[in-house]
């Protein structure tokens, strides 16, 4: 009980949305709505507790967090994770519920909150880390590190609006990086600068966790949260939907997509495209021909895509499918045209199949993205069409894969070794 | 890193209502919930984050006049500039008496308080809104924002002084022991930019209305207090009435410490110091009120 450092108890948050006849940005419409509403049986206002002008972007989210746990939220866009950051940093306040802080909080949900273009990179270190939050005597004490973590040496009596984005955010991201506090509310600000600092960053992050402060996290990218997080919230429209482990969370989080895939062709609302070629079915096939969602990396296998042809006249058509891993990256991608070029002739239906000789992915959950494109046009895009699990592996003798964090797809490789003799006892003595 | 390790839990609400503006505090309890209470205004916390203020007023000074070339040449112009017009005008055209002083002291002395105040007052108005960029992005006592848009004021105040000084001994014009009284003053004058100043700047996230209003609001105001005259100009029944504007009570204050004019009506101060703190206090709970909303609204 002791070591709670965030306690959360059914947290919620209302907002008014579009609805742009209720909203009251001049005195004016406000005058005016208040007006009318005199007249309205009820007197009440109108923008107020109607049900369809609103929506929970939080609902009755309760969660613990321990003293030293990085605890990552994953979701998908508008699913409440910022909502959430910015009630704990207290910048907007629950309609419901509460939460609990104990110890001293900073927030950090961009990149050079404070920054001010005029003023040089010295004299915003010192503005920039108070109103994150430090105390002067803080500021000085670390400036020197400050300075050199973001490698501006040279610069740190220019104002910052000469620097370029490079170096700017490299000293936003310093001077956030050394902030003290017990707790840390992080949103997704590392995902700046080029990829050296971006490792930088990353590295430091992690220190922050190992050194035994509290980092709550907020990113879409399920590798970093991988990376940093021991612990991971799942939210879907304001709910919290898991809590648990991060590999687990983000296996439900994914899971989501498979639940998707029964009605990848039929009724999806995510599927977008002028429809003049349409696919109807996909799936995957084993070395012997049958259709299965489960492979064996080093293997063979085939993706086929079936499609029908609405009219005659079409011409340069292409399909290409992209496999993503389910941390959600990219693994490759499978352009007919890039070997092939266009098709000229599709008849009234027909087929694609992709032949991969030795499928060369790490034990893993995959999904797959198609994509028709008829003269340039998107005909038709199938988001999370088919989802496939590698089981085993054939690929190396062991039997096993490197872990997804370290590796997307697998290369044929060999190695050698050479070794010099044995070092003689008596060259030992000797030296 | 050590964190305490026995956090009672048994603490009663009043009591974390009590510890919760104390984020600089070793250890801290916050707790996050729909606010009740609106008028608590959290000076302890005001307090903690003073640093903050402090910076926030140094880079509106520092900022100000960069990029300019006369750079703080501005703060002794414009004033300069108004008052030979003033004098032009109001003393060599339209013969107003000037309580038998030399028009140009007259006026500068009044320009002093009240370009610190139209200055500040507009500043502040804005501030909330200008401030955005942190509001949506970090917490911190939100009254810092305002606060320190009226104080900044005072360095181009102290500036413009200075040259008052130089007119003064140009005209022969010896300060009177009153001159102690200036600082009281001066506090008056900010007082009434933030007793104002929250009204508007809180208005102004909501309604933009106010930030176009502003300029035409100061220059009513200007006319509504005696800048360019002299009270004694205003019908002694209308007096009372007239010294509701704070800035009338702050403007006779500084020509009487300055200049040594006839001991200023005492009550007219009085009745502009009750309506500024009405004024505040009435601010401070319409701050608070909606200052929570403030990040969802701006």
């Amino acid at each position: 009980m002791s070591n709670i450092v965030i306690r959360v108890e059914n947290l919620s948050k209302q907002y008014k949305i579009g609805a742009a006849k209720h909203r009251h940005d001049t005195l004016r419409d406000h005058l005016a709505d208040s007006f009318k509403s005199l007249f309205r049986r009820d007197g009440r206002r109108s923008s107020v507790s109607d049900p369809e002008d609103t929506i929970w972007a939080l609902k009755g989210v309760s969660f613990e967090v321990k003293h030293g746990e990085a605890m990552g939220f994953v979701g998908h866009n508008g699913a409440g994770k910022s909502t959430l950051l910015k009630i704990l940093s207290r910048i907007t306040e629950p309609t419901a519920g509460f939460a609990e802080i104990y110890g001293r909080v900073s927030s950090l949900l961009e990149v050079g909150t404070g920054f001010h273009a005029e003023l040089t990179g010295r004299e915003n270190i010192y503005l920039s880390g108070v109103i994150l939050g430090m105390k002067k005597a803080e500021i000085n004490r670390k400036f020197d590190e400050i300075v050199s973590f973001a490698e501006i040496e040279k610069f740190i009596d220019t104002p910052v609006k000469r620097y370029s984005s490079g170096m700017y955010v490299r000293l936003a991201f310093a001077v956030a990086a050394h902030l003290e506090t017990e707790i840390l509310l992080v949103d997704e600000v590392l995902a700046v600068g080029d990829v050296e600092f971006q490792k930088k960053c990353l590295g430091k992050m992690g220190e922050v966790a190992k050194q035994g402060r509290t980092v709550l996290f907020v990113s879409h990218s399920m590798a970093t949260v991988l990376n940093l997080c021991s612990r991971a919230i799942l939210l879907r429209s304001g709910r919290l939907m898991y809590d648990g482990p991060a590999e687990s969370t983000i296996k439900n989080h994914l899971a989501y997509h498979s639940s998707k895939i029964a009605q990848a062709f039929d009724n999806n609302p995510e599927r977008s495209g002028n429809g003049v070629v349409r696919l109807v079915s996909a799936r995957i096939l084993n070395e012997i021909n049958q259709a299965t969602s489960h492979l064996v990396a080093g293997r063979p296998a085939s993706f086929e895509f079936r499609y029908k042809n609405t009219t005659r006249e079409r011409r340069g058509t292409n399909i290409l499918f992209t496999i993503y891993n389910q941390l959600g990256v990219a693994v490759s991608c499978f352009d007919f045209s890039l070997s092939y070029g266009l098709v000229e002739q599709l008849g009234s239906g027909g087929g694609f199949t992709c032949h991969i000789p030795n499928l060369p992915l790490p034990i893993g959950q995959y999904y797959i993205v198609i994509k028709l494109e008829v003269n340039g046009e998107e005909a038709d895009f199938v988001p999370h069409a088919l989802v496939f699990n590698v089981d085993n592996s054939n690929f190396f003798k062991s039997g096993q894969t490197p872990q997804l964090r370290f590796c997307t797809s697998l290369i044929q490789h060999t190695w050698t070794q050479e070794r010099e003799p044995e070092l003689e006892p008596s060259v030992t003595r000797a030296q | 890193m050590p964190v305490g390790k026995d956090y009672s839990m048994s603490v009663s609400e009043s009591e974390l209502q009590a510890t919760k503006p104390q984020p600089i505090a070793d250890i801290s309890v916050i707790r996050i919930e729909p606010s009740r209470s609106w008028l608590s205004v959290g000076l302890k916390e005001l307090w903690a984050y003073r640093e903050l203020l402090y910076f926030l007023v140094w880079r509106d000074v520092k900022v100000r006049y960069k990029q300019t070339v006369i750079g703080i040449g501005w703060t002794i112009l414009q004033p300069l500039t108004t008052m030979v017009i003033f004098t032009m005008v109001f003393s060599n055209f339209a013969k107003i008496p000037s309580d038998g002083l030399p028009y140009p002291v007259f006026a500068y002395t009044a320009l002093l308080p009240w370009n610190l105040f139209a200055g500040a007052l507009n500043r502040c108005t804005i501030s909330l809104v200008g401030s955005a960029n942190l509001i949506t992005k970090v917490y911190f006592p939100r009254l810092i924002v305002p606060a320190s848009a009226t104080i900044s004021g005072i360095i181009d105040f102290a500036i413009a002084f200075v040259f008052l000084l130089v007119i003064m001994l140009w005209f022969h014009i010896v300060p009177t022991w009153g001159a102690i009284a200036l600082p009281i003053f001066l506090f008056l004058t900010l007082i009434t930019v933030l007793a104002v100043g929250l009204w508007l700047s809180a208005l102004n996230v909501r309604y933009r209305d106010v930030g176009h209003a502003i300029p035409f609001l100061i220059q009513i105001w200007m006319f509504l207090s005696p800048v360019a005259y002299s009270v004694n100009l205003v019908p002694e029944k209308w007096r009372l009435l007239y010294s509701l504007n704070p800035m009338v009570g702050v403007i006779e204050g500084f020509r009487w410490a300055l200049l040594g004019k006839e001991s200023p009506d005492f009550k007219l101060i009085a009745v502009s110091t009750a309506v500024v703190v009405a004024i505040l206090l009435g601010g401070l709970v319409y701050f608070k009120q909606i200052e929570r909303t403030f990040a969802d609204v701006v």
